[in-house]
């Protein structure tokens, strides 16, 4: 069977530090205005009954991705391992995965756009042109991903071929791995734990799994 | 429904901002245009002069086309679009496209009943292709029902026939297709009946809610009936002014609420949890969903 990464979230540890998102932005340059990776500040419940939660999403890489099936381009693509791409060469900044994607995963920006307005040394060393205009998202660190071919890392594992987001995480809420082999830490965690997906109504089948509690008596995805 | 300025609390769900007005313009003169050019195959055998139309619906569709093509990120790499006809609805419109152009200059050129039917049916299509392009897009709940295709190709065989009858500006024997519209709108009204009923049992967004609820009355009233009865009177009565009000009005309510639907109804997803997370001593809470008019079961 063949490799299919996974994010698991432990929503039980989230503490909503946004040192993810911070992790995001560093390792992929967004420019201000666009996270591939946020967190969620929910607060639900009537005083005193009352519950906060942290919330982390981004693309959830799924099975059956909506974005790739209307993407008219071929420019959203689905690797084997279950990463969901997006060829800037060809992609003509339609938005049309845009309204596709349920996660509100992916953004476009037609003008360069920088945290003071003018450009600081770092943003213009790390400006990429090929992002303006084409749609763009979380890549799960796939170049990270990649290396693990050539180190014989493990991604999940080993911090060098693990997203940038999950290296950060300061609780422990967020793991990597291949969901396909059983004995990965992922698969381990899921498998002790209840968890759910998002949106899993709409037949995306998404690659990242929330866990809301442990101890768990049959699945509750 | 204001919009949070907070990345972090756009939890509910949000007015998409990326299909604008030319986006809409697409969808308003493409489908406007797929219908007229089916109403010209219906109204083929009828002894007029239907060059004029189908040389509008190309007019039409075209500006639709010109209007999504200032809007996509990459222009000049437009041609990309036919990349994918395998799953994308999108490339489906597009090779649609330069059939119905050739099929409407081909039509024009012999104005041969045969020719009309072949770009009719085609301009049938060609609004098909747009009705799916929206329900593929699952990230927005109004567009998704399978009911919203039913709206929208009700909506563009309306609006042609609507522009038809408008023809009887200058011809004025097109008068008697009023009747024919307003059997057309007495379906749109079903389709528009159907398709909000389809919103409220499944649950769509307040917003969607909001802008639909907005439009609801005047729709009906200045889409459905007041045409309507127009139209009747004018095939009945054969007044070609009547038919033209009748017909503008069919046309330009079937535009008003595709912008509707495009730029004011096209809420966002949004998140929910099936759960509230065990925290510390606290133990899990019910699931939420905000900014949803009726929740789904958590």
């Amino acid at each position: 069977m063949s490799k299919r990464y996974a994010m698991v979230i432990d929503l039980r540890r989230c503490v909503g530090c946004q040192t993810c998102t911070a992790a995001c932005k560093s390792a992929n340059a967004t420019p201000p205005g666009v996270q591939w990776r946020r967190v969620l500040d929910i607060e639900t419940g009537k005083f005193p009954d009352v519950h906060r939660t942290f919330l982390p999403v981004a693309c959830m890489h799924c099975a059956n991705p909506p974005c790739m099936h209307v993407c008219p381009t071929t420019a959203t693509k689905q690797r084997e391992d279950g990463l969901v791409t997006i060829d800037y060469d060809l992609c003509i900044g339609c938005s049309n995965c845009i309204m596709a994607c349920p996660y509100d995963a992916r953004s476009i920006e037609h003008t360069p756009r920088y945290a003071y307005g003018e450009p600081m040394q770092s943003e213009t060393a790390r400006f990429d042109p090929e992002r303006l205009s084409v749609a763009t998202k979380c890549t799960f660190c796939i170049e990270r991903i990649d290396l693990a071919a050539d180190t014989g890392q493990t991604p999940g594992v080993d911090p060098e071929v693990t997203p940038a987001c999950v290296n950060s995480c300061i609780s422990g809420a967020m793991l990597f791995g291949d969901v396909n082999d059983p004995q990965s830490n992922v698969s381990m965690l899921l498998a002790d734990t209840k968890h759910f997906r998002m949106h899993e109504e709409l037949g995306t089948d998404p690659s990242v799994y929330y866990i809301w509690d442990g101890a768990k008596n049959g699945a509750e995805t | 429904m204001s919009e949070s300025r907070k990345i972090g609390d756009r939890m509910p769900p949000r007015q998409q901002r990326n299909w604008d007005a030319r986006a809409a313009a697409n969808f308003i003169c493409g489908g406007a245009g797929g219908g007229l050019l089916f109403a010209t195959a219906l109204a083929s055998g009828h002894g007029e002069d239907l060059r004029p139309l189908v040389a509008a619906a190309l007019a039409l569709v075209g500006i639709g086309l010109l209007a999504v093509w200032l809007e996509i990120g990459r222009p000049w790499r437009a041609l990309n679009v036919y990349l994918n006809a395998m799953t994308s609805w999108m490339t489906r419109e597009a090779m649609m496209a330069p059939l119905l152009f050739a099929s409407g200059a081909v039509a024009i050129l012999s104005n041969s009943p045969a020719a009309f039917w072949v770009a009719g049916l085609l301009g049938l299509v060609y609004v098909y292709c747009q009705a799916r392009m929206l329900q593929a897009n699952k990230g927005i709940p109004a567009w998704r029902h399978a009911s919203c295709v039913g709206m929208i190709v009700a909506t563009g065989v309306a609006e042609g026939v609507g522009l038809l009858c408008a023809g009887a500006l200058v011809s004025p024997g097109l008068a008697i297709f009023g009747v024919f519209l307003a059997a057309l709108l007495a379906v749109r009204f079903l389709a528009w009946w159907k398709y909000l009923a389809c919103l409220r049992t499944t649950g769509v967004p307040v917003g969607t809610s909001r802008a639909f609820d907005a439009v609801d009355a005047r729709f009906v009233w200045l889409g459905h009936v007041v045409p309507a009865v127009l139209g009747v009177a004018a095939g009945l009565a054969g007044l070609p002014l009547l038919a033209v009000l009748a017909g503008v009005l069919a046309a330009a309510t079937g535009g008003w609420f595709k912008y509707t639907l495009v730029c004011r109804a096209a809420f966002t997803q949004g998140f929910a949890l099936p759960r509230t997370p065990s925290r510390g001593a606290g133990s899990a809470g019910p699931g939420v969903q905000p900014g949803w008019n009726r929740a789904r079961p958590l």
